[in-house]
């Protein structure tokens, strides 16, 4: 009796085990994946301010003319009382006496450097040169940022001599009282919307408007579409490669030394750290065989599709081996040739395990980084055209997060293009690996009954 | 010129002095025998005679075995099948098979039926279609599956699939048909079937079939083969075998002393 509920106990204890890792796991990669989508979706869907539109216009020539002029005059109007506060102060600054008329200049001009963040260059002055500049903030939680640095200026407390100067907000208005300056604050705060005009919208163009300024501006067409080369240019070359080595070594290989070598030597491969890849393409195919003279797709491609192979070669031979043996008995006995019945049965019927296995291997080729570090990738470029894949490196979505992350020199400001960047990788490796469930699941209905 | 009756009882494949390791080891000794054209050659015995693989000796499907050695002779229409510059294509085009398991390839009733034809090269819808009409019909299988030919052949029920397994090889319009153990994963019901089936067939094709049942041998044969231990013990009319066998072993064999 007690050996029975003994092994009940345990039976439940395992049972209950395994239900727990399987939520603890699907927990983590909630408390993973939700944040990423949903603020990577604030790249695709945010309040737009008029600046948006305005850029959208001149850099991108997306936008109805006539409606985006008409709402910039309108912001222009709401702008008016701004600048004309501004000039006023100029104006009273003058008649001042020097050492007062220095320090609120100075006060004035910090003033004017957070307006024209906000709002953009002040009509009238000269165009900057850098593009970032000649545009307000483009989406209104930006724009509250900036106009939180318009009303207060940030400042240390030193009171406490036994600690390190604390950082506090100090209201600019300060500065500025009794002048006719003070007003501006609380026109600003309260006349914000009418300056901006923020909009909800759905912005597709994040992903097919080439980035402009280092991304301040537009969307990732580029890395996109270098993803895309990359991850196609690999599967072009491993796919092939990977099934004809997995028929070799299923249908062909005989069991001695050299083919029991070749197979460890594809389990070894399949572990060997990704960076040993990124430095083998670089030193191989860029270095000695000259593919290319420099970092470009097409080197990048043979790297992942190196590293891919091994996983390939296993996935297809996992999936040949599963082929019944009686099919090629079956169609030897009935005249074909061993090459005609592995492509009219074998194959066909490994078909599923072997699209599942390009389908998970190209989700691994799109996210890869470390191989295209050394072969492919660069921070900053341009989209490009299928025959300079061959002579030139392009931007990734894999690389260019880390870069946008890390090296990018106003990290901050662009939070949401990273969010977007890493929303748009995690979908399409979803989407492949959704796409390859879906794969199997039909071919395998298809083909048994 | 040869007479009808003089083709008809002539031998069409002769096997001599055939021997056939694995290895080491020797699973057929010095067998020799005839098969008689378009009647139905029995080969009995107990499991690990031999049997099979003389069977397969027949199409050469041997040679998918690694380390198997076949010596002697098998000569079908008098053409030496073991020599190497034999296209083995032609020649399990010419000999069919029908497997222990029924095997259909995953594909639909009508593809698995024109497969053979298919690799050879045949296009013509036309000519497929004629063939695949015949060939069901003459498994009798057509009416039960006319309605669904291009639904998959996996569909199927264990008897229907053996008997496209037949369809598939008798498509090919092979001279002979190789029976291995073809109902012994059936029901009654379907045995039945196939049975009267190889009745049907052997006015076309040269059929041997090995098998367990010895009642099976008795009821479809014209000429039955006893084998033991690799050799061939008794051969001859499947009447004479069942009824006074001249070995002892046989008779031991048939009436279930042993085996």
């Amino acid at each position: 009796m007690s050996s029975r509920s003994t092994r009940r106990i345990l039976d439940r204890a395992f049972t209950g085990l395994g239900g727990f890792s399987t939520l603890l796991l699907a927990a983590a990669l909630l408390v993973i994946l939700v944040p990423i989508l949903i603020k990577g979706f604030g790249a695709f869907v945010f309040r737009e301010t008029v600046e948006h539109r305005r850029m959208l216009l001149d850099l991108y020539e997306t936008g109805d003319r006539a409606a985006v002029e008409t709402e910039v005059a309108a912001a222009a109007k709401a702008r008016e009382p701004v600048y004309a506060m501004l000039g006023a102060f100029k104006k009273e600054v003058e008649a001042l006496p020097a050492p007062e008329r220095r320090k609120l200049k100075s006060d004035c001009k910090d003033l004017e450097k957070a307006l024209n963040s906000l709002l953009g260059p002040a009509p009238g002055t000269t165009q900057p040169i850098l593009l970032r500049q000649r545009y307000g903030q483009n989406r209104w939680d930006r724009a509250q940022v900036a106009i939180g640095k318009v009303l207060y200026e940030e400042a240390y407390d030193y009171s406490d001599s036994s600690q390190m100067g604390k950082k506090i907000l100090v209201p600019r208005v300060e500065r500025f009282r009794g002048t006719s300056l003070e007003p501006l604050f609380d026109y600003v705060r309260d006349q914000s919307k009418a300056m901006l005009l923020p909009r909800w919208i759905f912005y597709g163009g994040f992903l097919t408007h080439t980035s402009r300024d280092a991304h301040f501006f537009g969307g990732i067409r580029a890395e996109v579409l270098g993803t895309f080369y990359l991850t196609l240019g690999a599967m072009l070359f491993a796919v092939p490669m990977g099934v004809i080595a997995a028929i070799y070594l299923v249908e062909y290989a005989r069991d001695n030394w050299l083919n029991s070598l070749i197979r460890s030597c594809v389990s070894t491969l399949a572990g060997v750290p990704s960076i040993v890849f990124g430095l083998f393409g670089l030193a191989f195919f860029i270095n000695t065989i000259h593919v290319s003279g420099s970092k470009s797709v097409l080197a990048g491609s043979l790297t992942l599709g190196l590293l891919i192979l091994p996983t390939l070669i296993r996935a297809s031979e996992e999936a040949l081996r599963a082929v019944p043996h009686t099919y090629k008995q079956a169609a030897l006995s009935l005249g074909a040739s061993p090459w005609k019945s592995i492509t009219t049965v074998i194959l066909p019927a490994a078909l599923p395990g072997i699209l599942t296995g390009i389908v998970i291997s190209m989700g691994r080729a799109a996210g890869e980084t470390a191989p295209i570090i050394f072969t492919a990738a660069v921070s900053v470029g341009q989209p490009l055209t299928l025959l300079k894949t061959l002579t030139q490196p392009t931007p990734a979505l894999s690389w260019n997060i880390y870069n946008l992350c890390t090296e990018h020199e106003a990290v901050d400001e662009i939070r949401h293009v990273q969010y977007g960047m890493v929303f748009t990788l995690v979908l399409l490796v979803l989407l492949l690996n959704l796409s390859a469930i879906v794969i199997r699941a039909r071919l395998s209905r298809k083909l048994r009954v | 010129m040869e007479t009808i009756a003089e083709a008809r009882s002539t031998r069409v494949v002769d096997i001599n002095n055939l021997n056939i390791h694995y290895g080491q080891k020797q699973a057929v000794f010095n067998v020799s025998l005839g098969i008689v054209r378009q009647q139905v050659t029995a080969f009995i015995g107990p499991s690990g005679c031999g049997k099979s693989t003389i069977l397969r000796a027949l199409n050469r499907m041997n040679d998918l075995i690694d380390h198997v050695r076949t010596e002697g002779s098998i000569r079908l229409d008098g053409e030496e099948i073991n020599n190497p510059m034999v296209d083995v294509i032609e020649l399990r085009r010419r000999v069919g098979m029908v497997f222990q398991k029924s095997n259909p390839f995953p594909k639909s009733v009508y593809e698995n039926v024109v497969y053979g034809l298919r690799i050879a090269g045949l296009r013509s819808r036309a000519a497929l279609d004629e063939i695949a009409e015949k060939s069901l019909r003459s498994a009798a299988l057509w009416d039960e599956v006319k309605d669904r030919l291009h639904d998959s052949a996996l569909g199927l029920s264990g008897g229907q699939m053996q008997r496209l397994c037949i369809a598939r090889a008798i498509a090919v319009n092979p001279e002979i048909i190789l029976m291995d153990e073809p109902c012994s994963a059936l029901d009654p019901k379907s045995t039945v079937r196939i049975e009267d089936l190889i009745g049907e067939l052997r006015r076309d094709y040269t059929i041997i079939i090995v098998t367990h049942n010895m009642q099976q041998a008795a009821r479809v044969s014209d000429c039955t083969a006893f084998f033991y231990e690799g050799c061939l013990i008794e051969f001859g009319a499947t009447k004479q075998i069942f009824t006074k066998p001249e070995q002892k072993h046989t008779e031991d064999y048939i009436t279930g002393r042993f085996g």
